[in-house]
């Protein structure tokens, strides 16, 4: 059983979406239910190579359930997901949807809080995820300077062994971007990722995930509107499980309709 | 060299401390006659080798439960197998020594009228292969039950339950005459274990040897696992399973793995305590021997393995001594431990060493700096 | 000089008391018999009008009746668990003290004598003026008819009153047709007799066909051919009857087995669907309610029949504070490590064991069932339903329906449930959750105290009665689905049946391996059961 996790990975490993189409990410028809709640509704979403997009949409309109599907959580009762053309992620589980190259950030920050810094970051390290490999694994140079440049990205270099449980928020949201930026995903899901920063991390992190996009895609799921405004090029807008608007920040904030369930609202507050 | 030292961290202690007690024992019961100040009995060389079996079982509950988080309540069962597995293959070494003088069958399935071994006693006179199903049986077990409960992803306590309601239905199982394994009175009444009688004292000492061998290999390969980056995999897995799985890795397929290897060094601890203590009976599968294993690695300190050695001939000492002086108050400090240990000391005794834990943490910042 | 020694001895106990009469001489004239000819003194102790004719003939008939050595005074005895024998008075009912076998001499019987003494009885219970008495006589010829009380049964049953002892009587008659009659004879018995359900009826039947069945098919004739499609008929369609009822028996005792589990478990399914904890010491508070049970019957030894009633609102105080007790001393401290509260309260079942132990013994103790929950309804000859079965299923489901009520429609309940679907909002919108889990912690430790009680009054009591209920218990529970009441009652049903129609194939261990063993796989393939609560928040 450890063998087969081992050798038939390598074969994931491998895995590489289809893009030719300049789409990296199809999410088509999908509906999502919970007890007749309808929390995703007839969705679709098409996200370009190497975009970076924006998701926003109030509490309960399907951001969280979105990203589920994609990485393999949750599984939809009807629809399309696929990674590139050819890539089925309904076919796949968390790990293998990982591994092919999705990553995510979650909303709350969650590091492996008895492990260092160093060794959070270690285990996300892309490369072979299989059971003997890694019980006689030894860090290669290279391995360990690629961790020292993320280190170096995220600003973490001193607390590197500190115990990941002991870093303030706002280090746990940078460590949790590092170990993202260790998997080497072509596409990235990012939810929430400055809550807790602050003003300078914030824009730090709206540096880096600007100078993430091109190499890779980034989707971004945020609430705060001036940091979406900093880094959109394109927004997508959810509503009660559905995409109610798409376009450039601007496009979206003149769009009556948006105005009226979204920024409305905000505005209200 | 000092770093070799670090990376190694306790396992030349424990693996000294074994040998200079195996050192001591052997020598003070085979060269010091009864009654010299320094003999050791052979009734003292057989109760310290239980205890180093208990310990080498501690270990496997610590591996799965104090690094996995996966609180087994039913090591007892892969430990049972393990002893069952050995006692069959000194059952068949009786031969016709045994009370019917059946040269093939052992007493009890003579008393069965039994007339023929059941399929699943062929091969039990062979040493290897019984020492081969020593490990098979409860591997095999922990990989049928940890691919099925894994895989669905059941955890917390009700893995811990079911995991008890396995036990449950194997005593009961083994109870049964019908089974073929001596049924109430267990396998017992042994004579000798590869041509050398159990009763003598120099296969005592060697047996209790044999246990701090592999008590020391164990806790050797039990150190190599949890200080690879497989052990942090695990250890992560412990902390948030969820997370492991978005990283890449397949908990359920790691879980399993570990799962197994405790199983089989269960099974390894039971073939070793057999032969000490001369029988083996369903009452080892009972839910409350599993969960004594579960309190001496919560009182040595789960998630250490040298606690978990500690803890088991700590609190195995203890009960040996309550139930000789009143056997009555075991069952009440049984239970305080369980409670006080839970609510004050969750760390257990290898908390106590802050000392050394400061000295991991150095082992760890050596290991990134190299 | 024995005889006028008898004599005197009658006359005094004349003296003694105004009914010293005919029969107490006929009765203490028995030391005097010898074997021979007891006989006729026995038909005349028989034909006596007195009332406690039976009781004497009885007490010869098993062997207790004896006289003093001394006095000859009859008397009959009783072994003391000491080993002396008691002795009462048969003509008074007085207690006469205890003393030892020496002294005494037995009044002699033989196999023949006790033959007639069997004839003598089934004449006085045939006879007897009560229906219900005559029917138990009628029942015991059935099961063990001879020549003599057939005969007398054919006398009888023209001047029976009573319809359903007539029939009896003539199934009686009609079973011993079946042995000894001619084969026209067999032949209307068997179709009389078709639609009976009577065990012997069915034996006689079957004897009968396996003698037909041994003669060549040749040599029958007419009759006896049509008297062997008529029994071959007949006996099928009893099988068929009987397996009906036995089907129902199985579902019937099945139930009472699965309102036990139900009982023992909901209470969990309160503690671990609310507070998702699991409390290792639910089996001992289980076990606190059948002591608490047998505790109230020692106090009020005169009331047996009523001090249920009293031992069930005390076992759910006893348990229900202890319950309270555990949250408040330990759990409360465990919040949000699951793992660890398995281990303390498992540690809490150990002391509370012990401490029974400590009290009461290690022993088991009995606790007397009340008047009204023993015997049986006998629906009909082989299918009956014991009360305290019945009882327990009735009872069972009222203390799952009041649950239920208490949940749905207290302002408690609300909070209860509040809690359970989401602490934080509940304590967002005030409610008190601390007060909220140790109250349910009681309300389950309190049920399973009841349950206690239940158990008390179907096994002894004993410091493990609990143990093995939490196994079953959490197996109940995850397989109705946590959080689901109604999960909770089907899944302790149908456990209870399989368990029970699994019995007679395979024995009650393996039957219960049997269900362990399918219960793990049940869970593994479905984690949530089998009335998963769906939805976000549910993982």
């Amino acid at each position: 059983m450890s063998r087969e996790a081992g050798s038939p990975l390598l074969e994931e490993e491998n895995i590489k979406p289809d893009t030719r189409h300049g789409v990296i990410l199809y999410v088509e028809d999908v509906s999502v239910s919970f007890d007749g709640f309808k929390a995703l509704n007839d969705l679709s979403l098409y996200i370009n190579d190497g975009e970076l997009r924006c998701l926003i949409g109030a509490n309960g309109a399907g951001k969280t359930t979105l990203m589920d599907v994609i990485t393999g959580k949750t599984r939809p009762d009807v629809g399309k997901v696929s990674f590139g053309q050819q890539v089925n992620l309904l076919e796949m589980d968390e790990a293998q949807i990982a591994r092919a190259g999705i990553g995510r950030k979650f909303q709350k920050p969650t590091v492996f809080e008895n492990l260092t810094v160093f060794e959070n970051l270690e285990l996300s390290l892309h490369g072979d995820k299989g059971i003997w490999a890694n019980l006689f694994h030894k860090l290669s140079g290279e391995q360990s300077d690629e961790i020292a440049q993320i280190l170096h990205t995220i600003g973490l270099v001193g607390e590197c062994n500190m115990q990941a449980g002991a870093l303030s928020h706002g280090q746990k949201q940078w460590l949790e971007i590092g170990m993202l930026l260790a998997a080497k995903p072509r596409l990235l899901l990012v939810d929430e990722p400055v809550a807790g920063m602050t003003a300078q991390e914030t824009e730090r992190t709206a540096e880096l995930l600007t100078s993430l996009a091109g190499d890779h895609s980034v989707v971004v799921v945020e609430h705060d509107m001036a940091f979406v405004r900093s880094i959109a090029r394109k927004v997508t807008v959810l509503h009660q499980g559905s995409v109610l608007a798409e376009g450039s920040m601007s496009e979206i904030q003149s769009n009556p309709e948006v105005v009226r369930v979204y920024l409305g609202e905000e505005t209200g507050e | 060299m000092a770093d070799l030292f670090k990376k190694l961290g306790s396992l030349p202690v424990v693996v000294g401390c074994l040998f200079i007690t195996t050192l001591y024992v052997s020598v003070c019961n085979l060269a010091f006659p009864e009654g010299s100040a320094l003999h050791v009995s052979t009734y003292t060389v057989t109760l310290f080798g239980k205890y180093l079996c208990y310990a080498l079982l501690a270990l496997a509950v610590d591996l799965v439960w104090g690094y996995c988080g996966i609180l087994s309540l039913g090591h007892g069962a892969f430990f049972a197998l393990g002893g069952y597995a050995m006692g069959m293959y000194l059952m068949r070494q009786i031969g016709d020594r045994g009370v019917y003088g059946n040269p093939e069958l052992p007493d009890f399935m003579v008393f069965l009228n039994w007339d023929a071994l059941p399929w699943y006693w062929a091969g039990s006179d062979s040493f290897i292969w019984m020492m081969v199903m020593v490990v098979a049986a409860p591997g095999l077990l922990a990989y049928i039950f940890g691919t099925m409960a894994f895989r669905s992803r059941v955890s917390g306590v009700y893995l811990s339950i079911m995991t008890q309601a396995v036990t449950y239905a194997l005593m009961l199982a083994f109870f049964r005459n019908e089974m073929g394994f001596g049924g109430n009175n267990g396998l017992t009444d042994f004579k000798d274990i590869l041509g050398f009688s159990l009763q003598s004292d120099t296969t005592r000492i060697a047996l209790f040897a044999t246990t701090a061998t592999f008590l020391a290999i164990g806790f050797a390969v039990c150190h190599f696992i949890v200080n690879s980056k497989m052990g942090r995999v695990v250890t992560a897995i412990r902390d948030s399973e969820n997370r492991v799985r978005f990283i890449g890795y397949k908990p359920e397929n790691y879980k399993v793995w570990i799962f197994v290897v405790s199983a089989m060094l269960a099974g390894i601890a039971g073939a070793l305590y057999v032969p000490q203590v001369g029988i083996i009976n369903p009452g080892e599968f009972s839910p409350l021997s599993s969960i004594e294993m579960v309190v001496w690695v919560a009182i040595g300190g789960r998630g250490s393995l040298y606690g978990a050695i500690i803890g088991a001939i700590v609190v195995s000492y203890a009960k040996t001594r309550f139930t000789a002086i009143m056997p009555e108050a075991w069952l009440y400090a049984l239970g305080g431990l369980f409670v006080l240990v839970t609510l004050l000391l969750p760390k257990g005794i290898a908390g106590f060493f802050p000392a050394i834990a400061a000295r991991f943490n150095q082992k760890k910042l050596a290991e990134v700096k190299s | 000089m024995l005889r006028i020694f008898c004599l005197t001895l009658s006359i005094l106990l004349a003296s003694f008391s105004a009914q010293a009469d005919e029969f107490s001489q006929l009765v203490n004239q028995l030391p005097s018999k010898s074997l021979r000819n007891i006989t006729p003194l026995l038909e005349q102790i028989a034909a006596h009008p007195d009332e406690r004719t039976k009781t004497v003939l009885t007490e010869i008939l098993n062997g207790d009746l004896y006289y003093k050595k001394n006095n000859k005074q009859v008397v009959s005895i009783r072994k003391t668990p000491d080993g002396d024998y008691q002795l009462t008075d048969v003509l008074t009912g007085d207690d006469l003290g205890t003393a030892s076998k020496s002294s005494m001499k037995k009044v002699k019987t033989s196999n023949r004598i006790r033959s007639t003494i069997r004839g003598l009885i089934a004449q006085l219970d045939l006879t007897h003026k009560n229906a219900e008495v005559r029917l138990a006589a009628v029942k015991q010829i059935l099961d063990s008819p001879d020549d003599e009380t057939i005969e007398l049964l054919t006398q009888l049953v023209t001047k029976e009153q009573d319809s359903t002892v007539a029939d009896l009587m003539q199934t009686a008659i009609g079973v011993n047709t079946l042995k000894n009659g001619n084969a026209e004879e067999k032949l209307a018995v068997a179709k009389a007799l078709r639609d009976s359900l009577q065990p012997a009826v069915r034996n006689a039947m079957v004897n009968q066909l396996a003698l037909l069945d041994e003669v060549e098919k040749s040599q029958l004739s007419a009759t006896e051919k049509q008297l062997k499609t008529e029994l071959t008929s007949a006996i099928d369609k009893i099988k068929q009857k009987r397996s009906i009822y036995e089907f129902i028996e199985n579902m019937f005792f099945g139930l009472s087995l699965g309102s036990v589990l139900l009982l023992a478990a909901i209470g969990l399914a309160i503690t671990f669907g609310v507070m998702g904890v699991i409390n290792m010491a639910h089996g001992e508070m289980i076990m606190l309610g059948a002591y608490t049970t047998y505790v109230i019957q020692l106090m009020f030894p005169q009331w047996i029949d009523y001090s249920l009633f009293i031992a069930i609102p005390a076992a759910f105080l006893v348990s229900g504070f202890v319950g309270v007790l555990i949250e408040r001393g330990v759990i409360r401290f465990l919040k949000g490590r699951p793992l660890e509260t398995l281990l303390a309260t498992f540690g809490i079942s150990l002391i509370l064991q012990q401490l029974v132990r400590t009290i009461f013994s290690p022993l088991n103790r009995t606790v007397a069932a009340p008047e009204w929950m023993s015997g049986s309804w006998q629906i009909n000859p082989i299918f009956s339903i014991t009360y305290n079965r019945l009882y327990i299923i009735i009872f069972a489901l009222t203390v799952f329906f009041a649950l239920l009520a208490f949940m749905k429609r207290s302002s408690l309940g609300l909070h209860v449930r509040a809690v359970a679907q989401n602490r934080e909002m509940a304590r967002a919108l005030s409610v008190r959750s601390d007060r909220v889990d140790a109250i349910t912690f009681g309300l389950g430790s309190g049920i399973a105290g009841i349950a206690g009680v239940v158990l008390s009054q179907l096994t002894n009591v004993g410091p493990n009665l609990g143990q093995s209920y939490i196994i079953d218990s959490f197996l109940v529970v995850v397989f109705g689905g946590v959080g689901n009441l109604w999960g909770t009652l089907v899944a302790a049903m149908s456990l209870g049946s399989i368990n029970k129609f699994l019995e007679p194939l395979t024995g009650s261990v393996l039957a219960n391996i049997i269900v362990l063993v399918g219960l793990v796989l049940f869970i593994q393939k479905r984690p949530k059961g089998l009335f998963p609560q769906k939805g976000r928040s549910a993982d």
